[in-house]
């Protein structure tokens, strides 16, 4: 497992060796053609992205941003207008449709809807793949029995989609696209259709797939709190560009895009309680304290630094809210706490928090 | 009613079916990959041949356009050809069949048209040819609907069969005429149409049955 990139260098292209990366885009770019005299639509525009083989990327976006149209581009459901493709060593975007069909039975994907055939049987619908493939009959029976078992549903391999629950639905679909023994799989918003705890399960699935079978997955969402649950990367899209792109527990610690901000105001940490938030003004008045926000990354996440303020400050330090949180199987902690000081003190207390290698802004000030 | 006319009536039936099965099976034949093709072959899709979908969409619309009894004269030359003569229950079934295929081609492109294109971006990312698409998922998925179009079909073809005594075609519309109303025997011509409805209402729930049958999206019972 390879580590190319850090959140400092997001938006940036890093190169990226061809045998780290299971997919990679290269300065790649999708416009649509206009339709009814409109103009024509960018999708994507010279991006630049590497899933590392065996990890689990997560492509967060709003609608509009691109996400679709990248995830397709891994199996040529859509072909770029400018740059390059890569998947496990093969051009996608310079193959036919002969060699795409190839290429796309090396590739499994699920989708938001699941799209199972409402004609065939869990099992029926698992096999599928295979019969398009070509596979014998001896070996498609020999295939599916362990892939329903694998997603739990070993009892329900003669139900119809109709039959079987969202959750159920979506594991019929891993496990049909998982019938080719894929290097790739895509995840197209696959819990988006799906209420909490089923994601959540679904999602363990995921990422249960990814350490036993090796699997890179790419999976693209509008929900922080699936990319949180598996992913190893986390690529921000926003108008067609990767604003950021880094390790989950870096994006998620120290955002640095206003999108990526704004994916996570409503995480844990980065969320204000509502007493607090009405009771923030930006400027300070006569008796009001001046609230700080400290970020409690890794290792740091434990440090004593209220009793450190008090002591070296002799500030009186007033805990307004907190938590601490796991994030990618790492600590984090927020802490927001009232000063009552003046401006040079509270310079030198964020100086202070910095030079401990923690994060501090000033968010306001609470009468 | 003499049993002689009760013979008759049979006879007719039986010519009746015979003729509706015959050119509902060819049209079938013949409208089923025209349906395919009418809704794969549009600008974007599997098959894409936008202005060859335009030409024989053309083609479909004019003979559908085209009134029965009009079209069962206008190819008395054709159906020389075809089979030999041009009166008889032999030579209808070459006019209800040229009838029936586009009907039943656009009845199914709407039924294909109904599936899912979920499904078809998932077949397509399997790996799916084309044809894989159409006969793996498109007709599976479409089946249902299928059933009640040709359903539909047949039931029209019992009504267009009435028609084709203009050409001695024979079979219970021309019975219902010639003897029903041509030589006053209301009772003949009572006994044709209640034949008829029966007909009609065993075709309709044969069809309504098999469909349910074949939907896997409705829950069984």
């Amino acid at each position: 497992m390879s580590k190319p990139y850090t959140a400092q260098q997001f938006s940036e292209a890093v190169p990226v060796q061809a045998s780290d990366a299971a997919i990679r885009f290269e300065a790649v770019s999708k416009t649509f053609p206009a339709r009814g005299g409109g103009a024509a639509v960018p999708a994507l525009a010279d991006l630049d992205l590497a899933v590392p083989a065996g990890s689990i990327l997560g492509v967060i976006g709003r609608s509009g941003a691109g996400k679709s149209t990248l995830i397709r581009l891994v199996n040529g459901l859509e072909k770029p207008t400018g740059g390059r493709v890569v998947v496990d060593g093969t051009e996608v975007s310079a193959l036919d449709e002969a060699g795409l069909r190839d290429v796309r039975r090396r590739v499994g994907m699920i989708f938001q809807h699941f799209n199972l055939l409402s004609s065939r049987t869990a099992y029926d619908n698992v096999a599928l793949p295979l019969e398009i493939g070509g596979v014998p009959q001896a070996t498609i029976q020999s295939r599916v029995g362990p892939l329903l078992e694998l997603v739990g549903l070993a009892d329900k391999r003669n139900r119809y989609p109709a039959e079987l629950s969202g959750g159920q639905k979506q594991r019929v679909g891993i496990a049909r696209a998982l019938a080719t023994q894929p290097k790739v799989l895509l995840s197209d918003e696959a819990t988006s259709a799906l209420d909490p705890e089923t994601t959540r399960s679904i999602l363990d699935l995921l990422s249960s797939i990814n350490k036993e079978l090796g699997l890179t997955i790419l999976l693209i969402t509008h929900e922080m709190s699936v990319i949180r649950a598996v992913a190893k990367e986390v690529a921000v899209l926003d108008g067609g560009r990767v604003v950021e792109h880094g390790e989950v527990f870096d994006v998620f610690t120290r955002p640095r895009h206003p999108t990526t901000r704004s994916f996570l105001s409503s995480e844990t940490g980065h969320a204000l309680p509502p007493f607090l938030r009405e009771r923030l003004r930006p400027d300070a008045s006569p008796g009001s304290e001046t609230a700080i926000r400290i970020l409690f990354r890794g290792r740091h996440a434990t440090d004593p630094v209220v009793s450190q303020l008090t002591r070296d400050f002799g500030l009186d330090v007033n805990i307004l809210s907190g938590s601490v949180d796991e994030i990618a199987g790492r600590p984090f902690g927020t802490l927001v706490v009232g000063l009552k000081a003046d401006a040079p003190t509270i310079e030198r207390v964020l100086s202070f928090l910095t030079s401990r290698d923690l994060d501090a802004e000033v968010i306001g000030h609470v009468s | 009613m003499s049993p002689e006319i009760i013979r008759l009536i049979a006879e007719a039936t039986l010519d009746t079916l015979w003729m509706v099965a015959v050119a509902a099976s060819i049209a079938t034949l013949l409208g089923l990959p025209l349906g395919v093709f009418l809704a794969t072959s549009g600008k974007g899709e599997l098959f894409a041949a936008p202005w060859v979908n335009k030409t024989v969409g053309f083609v479909v619309n004019a003979a559908r356009s085209t009134p029965f009894i009009i079209l069962v004269v206008a190819i008395i030359p054709f159906t020389r050809l075809l089979v030999g003569t041009s009166i008889g229950t032999k030579a209808a079934i070459v006019p209800l069949t040229i009838a029936a295929a586009p009907f039943i081609a656009r009845l199914i492109e709407g039924a294909i048209r109904e599936v899912d294109q979920g499904l078809v971006e998932a077949a397509r990312a399997m790996g799916a040819t084309p044809l894989q698409i159409v006969r793996k998922v498109l007709i599976p998925e479409a089946l249902p609907a299928i059933v009640l179009s040709l359903t539909l079909a047949v039931v029209s073809l019992l009504g267009y069969s009435a028609m084709v005594g203009a050409v001695g075609g024979g079979g219970l519309g021309d019975l219902g005429i010639r003897y029903g109303y041509q030589r006053f025997m209301p009772d003949v011509m009572a006994v044709v149409v209640v034949v008829l409805i029966v007909l009609v209402q065993l075709v309709q729930s044969t069809g309504d049955w098999l469909s349910r049958r074949l939907n896997k999206r409705l829950r069984q019972a």
